[in-house]
């Protein structure tokens, strides 16, 4: 009757083309997904009989008996002398600095029981204005490192008893005595008593000389200043008075000079309200895409080699006298010059080169600009960058020519992170003596004959000077935790003062810089501000800076005119393309790789790449694909005669023929941990005299291995879904909703709002407080501080890269970013955008993208789905709008991760803690030292629960209790999560919402009711997470 | 009458009893809380206050401490004095060497701690206060002061329900035995007259009471069966609930510390020693340079003689930690506050703690469990008054009219109240 079926189905492409893998396992029943074996080793064995799992049983039930019947004595030891201060169970606040390098942040340090656990922002400080990164955030893991030397060493494997010091010291000086050529080796030191304890030293020892050089360097912007206005300093940069910003390859929001300060005020330009309509136009030219070129409202991808001659073009367009120079034809740039001239005093001009050439162009159109005075202030220096990259070479020259006799590193490992530093570990061995303070047995330090550690900053007294007249106090909060000694005592015991370096900073603050202020109150702010400045500075550290001219009571503007510009020229000239270009660049969770021991910042996903664990060469897409290469080939690069062998990794963005590298990686730490990534240092550019990060000449081949990319985002674009609302600039002045995308749920009785369309009856009411918060999509620059300052406060577990791999990474909040894609645009209406069915095209981001950052968390959703669908009720509402999760009465059926639409709870796969085996690197659960670093008041989750963002609900409680023991309701803002405490541009606001005069009802209700909107609004889920549309600014 | 009747009357004779007595075995009784009086007087009540919290580590008022007995102060001392004294001793003692100043510190070999933050309106205070206490009974009564009442209340109490026990044990063997008297006068009266009865009747009156056949009869076994599987069950019931539970757990501690003496007979406030719970989370166990306020003078207790300070002076001296016995051990998981509930919920010590102040040795008083804990949060009325957090919550409890405004109703039996 009816024809035979002919058709055949396939399971899948596989079973078609008889793939050999394939049917080897076609006649398995159930593929074992579960690849727990492998990763477990053999500590589960190959089947388990069932004897063995009744000899389990029977021990398991007997223990769990024989446990239970006599409970374990625990022991409660008080303090034998009470600290007068300390509280049990309470924590207390100690203002401080924060001090890597010239990297410089005012915090406040919160102790428990007199351990340092969680670091806020100071916001005391104008300069860092209470906002912290993901470094300063990660810094208090640094501190309980055991990696980090414990006592002094003699040569690189003799470690020394306390009692032994003595010696070490007789020692050190009499070899000190005996050298006629010293040199001080550091990097950019901030501290005014530190440079005062140099002083000293070289009282002694006459011969010595500070060299101070940078991993980050700025020598370009500082000589470009002396040559031009005769002072070697950084000028104070203020973008929030800044109509127009433009930035040639300087990303300030994220790594470079001072990104906190200048993060709060580029933001100040772009928040929008009610009462503010303005904002900002800023424009970046850049190589790699970095965080400020992902904030930027105009992107313009440039190669390194051309960054010369963009700036020379821009000049020649602003600027009084004309280069003659083969001028870029672009129009961008074009535009730029009109809007700069048309903003005359209202726009800064910034440029990341350390080409002195470079920066004078710089330095002559923001003057022609008439900038100096309004958004660069030359009579109030940072002091942030003081590396001198000439005098760094002229060192290592000396050094191969045996000219030094003894050498102290002070805080610098040259031999890692400067690019002649293999040719200086090669020279070292020729020095007599070699000194070392670093607090890690690092490339340096190994080579040293003499090392004495130095404190980590939250162990040891200090101060710093970020800026002129600006002077903030560091002080111990934890007794060392090894035996350590601070640099300066060191120096001022081998100077023969035997002071300790507390006396003798606090006296140098008494005489040098209070002038009769309050130490007690500068202690305890951590700030001291001097206000009139005396015209003549005679510090130690004016003194030190030998061949500087300072006379910063006179006019910053007035220029001494030695620039010779036909030099400049013949510079710019030099630039030659190549095939392959190389930027060097820092990442912001790394940086030059100072804190690159600390897993914390290694998990961070980097902002842009959402890579963790490595890094690697960034490379464009198209040239990717006309080459063939896949993310993940590794490929060897070649550049100034060094190279690095490392997986590519594709990335929007990227100039074309172009790709660049992050420094910071490939620490050998001490030999017990895996070195994560290359050393990209090497790479870098020192023919011009100066550090250069702009590489040409660059061979890359390929190595045929592959080495997949720990990313935790691998989807880039939002598909034209409406999870980010957009417009621009002049829609949003149009109308303040532009961009807002109402959905409209269809229903029999026509089409409804989705809260209209409710499963529940009735809504549970809030009657004393509704926790909500906002995020301004505008503010937020993706920086990350957040997602470690939640690790911290929350005791969120590392899980190392193969975890991350399969997508196990436990951060309650991560930072989604969205790359546009060209496929987007091709619907102009708003509503009708959204149903764009272009998916494979919109699934592809553009080439050079439009990038949008958001903070995702628990939204605390009031009609939450999670809480539904828990069979334990583990998850449940609280009457104050928060989502509670209660870690001991789930038992892990990951329902509520399965359902919820955000995909922000996280599931315990592993025992994290006291499992340092298979977690080495959550050091912070499995060492003795590291678990210091826990919240106390948070619990530390077990194998097999859900965990998620709480809300910071201890710190809610906490700050109820405050309230109910003063007996008056909770005052807006004193309760705030660790994301809004740590972000740098207060894109997070916490708050009641049932309190009509909080920040987060005006921002939501009053100032920006337009604007906001929910993720997901038509799923009704109502979350009390709300975000503000994104406006840019094209 | 009926074979069955009569039979149901045995069985009945016997288990009537045996129910109830395995019921009121089973049974525990409940200890009452007592409410302590205050004063009415403000300044008296001031004063007290004050005089807890500052004067009575040193101080008693009408017994010598480490200091002198105060009653009568105001006789002996003037009052400016007195003001002048507590806000600076070494001024009176060193400086100015008043005579009666000076022979006390001859006396007692210790000055005052100096108390400048106590104005002169509290010092008045203290004084009147102290003049109020009116001075003990006659040691023929209890001898441990106003709350021993307390203490003496409670026991007959105990001593009465172990009464009630023994007058029904007696009185059921009594109605057993009346019974048992009934039914050989019955039978014995049914003998008699065994013609007019008929055959069945006849038999069952001849029946010998065979306690063997009682025993095999089915009715029996079952109900003994049964009522054994429900004591067994109660029994593992009753134990695996009370797995990781450690009410009455009183070890031993390295020194023994009685907060009897501290507490109960020398009044010391507890956050004097215990300084964490007016404050924060832990009410904190007290450091040993606590403990050398008073006993570098103190070297004798009137319980443990001199050893027990001894040892505790050789710890501080040594500077050697001492390792104390947790008594209370609450689960990691679950976060507690000590302010939360004496400063803001006003709930006394005792109520969680028991009569710590009778406690030569330290029991842990409440099962600590979670239903403990939740159970009282379904009982207790929040301490609103006067305290203006909880405004818009009365308000809003109040529109909705439930009573008063318990804990439960405000979130209290949310899971991240405790749970975070």
């Amino acid at each position: 009757m009816s024809k035979e079926n002919t058709k055949i189905y396939w399971k899948g492409i596989e079973e078609l083309s008889g793939d050999p893998d394939f049917l080897k396992n076609a006649s398995n029943e159930f593929p074992e997904y579960v690849p727990l074996k492998e990763q477990q080793g053999d500590y589960i064995s190959e089947g388990t009989s069932r004897r063995d799992f009744l000899k389990m049983l029977g021990f398991g039930l007997g223990a769990v008996t024989l446990a239970a019947c006599e409970a374990p004595v625990k022991k409660a030891i008080p303090y034998l002398n009470k600290p007068e201060e300390i509280e049990p169970g309470i924590a207390n606040y100690y203002a401080s600095t924060y001090v890597d390098g010239g990297d410089f942040c005012s915090v406040l340090v919160k102790t428990r029981e007199g351990r340092p656990i969680k670091i806020e922002g100071n916001s005391l400080c104008p300069i860092s204005k209470g906002g912290t990164t993901a470094r300063v955030q990660a810094s208090v893991l640094s501190l309980y490192d055991s990696t980090r030397l414990q006592s002094f060493y003699k040569g690189k494997d003799k470690p020394l008893q306390p009692s032994e010091y003595d010696a070490f010291d007789t020692e050190i000086i009499n070899a000190l005595s005996l050298a006629s050529n010293i040199r001080i080796v550091s990097q950019t030191i901030l501290s005014p008593t530190t440079r005062a304890v140099i002083q000293k030293f070289k009282e002694k020892y006459t011969s010595t000389e500070h060299v101070v050089y940078d991993a980050s360097s700025a020598y370009g912007i500082l000589q470009a200043n002396k040559l031009m206005f005769g002072k070697y300093v950084i000028p104070s940069y203020d973008f929030s008075k800044a109509d127009v910003i433009v930035s040639f390859g300087a990303d300030f929001l994220g790594t470079w000079i001072s990104p906190v300060e200048y993060a709060r005020q580029y933001v100040s330009t772009r928040r929008l309200g009610k009462s503010k309509k303005t904002m900002s136009k800023h424009y970046q030219f850049e190589t790699n895409l970095s965080l400020t070129g992902s904030n930027a409202d105009i992107r313009v991808p440039i190669k390194p080699s051309e960054e010369a001659l963009y700036v020379a073009t821009l000049y020649n367009a602003i600027a009084a006298n004309k280069l003659n120079i083969e001028e870029k034809k672009n129009d961008v740039l074009k535009k730029v010059a009109d809007l700069l001239n048309a903003n005359k005093g209202r726009s800064i001009v910034v440029c990341g080169s350390n080409d002195v050439n470079v920066q004078l162009m710089i330095n002559e159109i923001n003057r022609a600009l008439g900038n100096y005075g309004t958004t660069i202030d030359l009579n109030q220096p940072s002091y942030q960058r003081q590396g001198d990259d000439e005098r760094m070479n002229k060192f290592i020259d000396e050094v191969k020519s045996k000219a030094v006799d003894a050498v102290i590193f002070y805080g610098a490992n040259p031999v890692y992170d400067h690019p002649r530093g293999a040719e200086l570990a090669e020279a070292l061995k020729s020095v007599k003596v070699k000194i070392s303070f670093n607090e890690r047995m690092d490339e340096t330090t190994s080579l040293c004959d003499y090392v004495a550690p130095d404190h980590h900053y939250l162990e040891s007294w200090g101060d710093a000077m970020p800026k002129k007249g600006i002077y903030t106090l560091m002080q111990p909060t934890i007794n060392p935790v090894y035996k350590s000694r601070s640099a300066q005592e060191s120096l001022l015991k081998w100077a023969g003062i035997n002071t300790d370096y507390y006396s003798f900073l606090s006296n140098y603050w008494k005489s040098s810089i209070l002038n009769g202020a309050s130490w007690e109150k500068s202690l305890h702010d951590g700030v001291f501000v001097k206000t009139s400045e005396p015209t003549n500075e005679n510090n130690a550290d004016k003194k030190d800076k030998n061949n500087q001219n300072n006379n910063d009571a006179s006019d910053s503007t007035k220029t001494i005119e030695s620039v010779d510009w036909s030099k400049v020229e013949e510079a710019i000239k030099v630039y030659k393309t190549s095939e392959w270009e190389l930027k060097l660049y820092e990442k912001v969770g790394i940086g030059w790789g100072s804190q690159a021991a600390n897993p914390w910042l290694q998990e961070l996903p980097d902002p842009i790449s959402k890579a963790t664990w490595d890094n690697y060469i960034a490379v464009n897409m198209v040239d990717a694909q006309n080459r063939g290469w896949k993310q993940g080939d590794v490929k060897k690069l070649t550049a100034n005669g060094a190279s690095v062998t490392l997986p590519i990794l594709i990335q929007p963005g990227q100039t074309r023929g172009t790709v660049s590298v992050a420094i910071g990686y490939g620490r050998v730490i001490d030999g017990k941990r895996k070195v994560i990534g290359e050393n990209a240092f090497k790479l870098a550019d020192t023919k011009g005299g100066y550090v250069s990060f702009n590489v040409t000449d660059v061979k890359i081949e390929d190595t045929g291995d592959f080495r997949q990319l720990a990313q935790t985002q691998t989807h880039h674009t939002i598909m034209s879904r409406p999870i980010i609302q957009d417009a621009t600039f002049e829609d949003y002045l149009k109308n303040p909703s532009a961009g807002r995308f109402i959905p409209m749920i269809t229903t029999p009785d026509g089409k409804k709002k989705p809260k209209e369309v409710s499963l529940w009856e009735k809504e549970h009411d809030k009657p004393n407080h509704l926790w909500q918060m906002s995020i301004d999509l505008n503010a937020c620059i993706g920086c990350g501080a957040c997602v470690i300052s939640c690790q911290a406060e929350n005791n969120v577990p590392v899980v190392g890269r193969d975890e991350v791999l399969r997508r196990r990474e436990m951060h309650w909040i991560r930072i989604d970013r969205y790359y546009s894609s060209d496929a987007d645009s091709k619907s102009k209406d708003p509503q009708e955008k959204y149903f764009n069915t272009n998916y494979n095209e919109m699934e592809i981001p553009a080439e050079y993208p439009q990038v949008t950052f958001m903070p995702m968390m628990c939204q605390h959703c009031n009609h939450a789905p999670c809480e539904t669908v828990c069979p334990v009720a583990a998850t449940t509402h609280s009457s104050e709008g928060l989502n509670q999760m209660a870690y001991n009465r789930c038992f892990g059926t990951r329902y509520c991760a399965n359902n919820c639409p955000y995909k922000v709870r996280r599931f315990n796969w592993f025992k994290y803690f006291d499992n340092r085996e298979r977690f080495p690197e959550n050091i912070a659960m499995n060492t003795d030292m590291g678990r210091m670093v826990l919240n106390p008041d948070v619990t530390v989750r077990s194998r097999g629960v859900m965990e998620k963002c709480s809300m910071c609900v201890q710190r809610i409680q906490e700050g109820k209790l405050k309230a109910k023991k003063e007996k008056r309701p909770v005052k807006d803002g004193e309760i705030k999560t660790a994301c809004m405490s740590a972000c740098p541009t207060q894109c997070i606001i916490f708050g009641d919402i049932n309190d009509k005069e909080s920040a987060v009802y005006q921002e939501k209700r009053v100032e920006n009711a337009e604007r906001v909107y929910a993720v997901l609004e038509e799923l009704n889920v109502q979350p009390n997470v709300e975000y503000l549309t994104k406006i840019r600014n094209i | 009458m009926s074979f069955l009747k009569i039979r149901s009357c045995f069985s009945l004779l016997i288990f009537v009893p045996t129910f109830i007595l395995f019921s009121v075995t089973v049974a525990s009784a409940q200890g009452d809380k007592a409410s302590a009086a205050s004063g009415n007087q403000e300044m008296i009540q001031r004063g007290e206050e004050l005089f807890k919290g500052n004067c009575t580590q040193c101080h008693a008022v009408h017994e010598k401490v480490v200091g002198p007995a105060l009653t009568g102060i105001t006789k002996r001392v003037p009052m400016a004095k007195i003001i002048k004294f507590v806000h600076n001793p070494a001024q009176l003692i060193s400086v100015e060497k008043d005579k009666y100043f000076v022979d006390l510190y001859n006396e007692y070999k210790i000055e005052m701690t100096a108390f400048p933050g106590l104005s002169d309106n509290d010092i008045k205070s203290i004084v009147a206060y102290i003049e109020s206490v009116p001075p003990p009974a006659p040691k023929s009564k209890a001898d441990t002061g106003g709350d021993s009442g307390e203490v003496a209340s409670s026991e007959p109490k105990k001593d009465y329900s172990e009464l009630i026990l023994v007058l029904t044990v007696i009185t059921l063997i009594l109605v057993a035995i009346t019974l048992l008297v009934f039914i050989t006068v019955i039978r014995k009266y049914l003998k008699d007259r065994e013609d007019t009865l008929a055959e069945e009747d006849k038999e069952l009156v001849n029946q010998k009471f065979d306690i063997n056949a009682v025993i095999r009869s089915k009715g029996f076994i079952i109900t003994v069966s049964v009522i054994f599987s429900m004591v067994a069950i109660r029994a593992c019931w009753v134990g695996l609930m009370s797995i990781g539970i450690e009410q009455n757990y009183a070890p031993k501690q390295p020194i023994p510390f009685s907060h009897k003496l501290h507490a109960g007979d020398l009044k010391i406030d507890c956050g004097y020693c215990h300084t964490g719970v007016y404050k924060g989370k832990q009410a904190n166990i007290p450091g040993v340079n606590i403990c050398m306020n008073c006993h570098s003078v103190v070297k004798e207790g009137p319980v443990y003689g001199k050893a027990a300070i001894a040892s505790l002076i050789d710890h501080y001296e040594k500077n050697k930690p001492i390792q104390w016995v947790r008594v209370h051990n609450l689960p990691d998981l679950a976060y507690f506050n000590h302010a939360q509930h004496t400063v803001v919920g006003g709930i006394e010590c005792k109520t969680c703690h028991g009569q710590i102040d009778t406690m030569q040795v330290v029991r842990q008083h409440a099962n600590l469990t979670m239903g403990w804990c939740i159970n009282c949060h379904r009982e207790t009325v929040v301490n609103a008054k006067g305290n203006a957090y909880y405004d818009r919550l009365l308000q809003f409890h109040e529109s909705k009219k439930k009573g008063d405004m318990k804990v439960e109703d405000i979130g209290g039996l949310e899971c991240s109240k405790c749970h975070y």
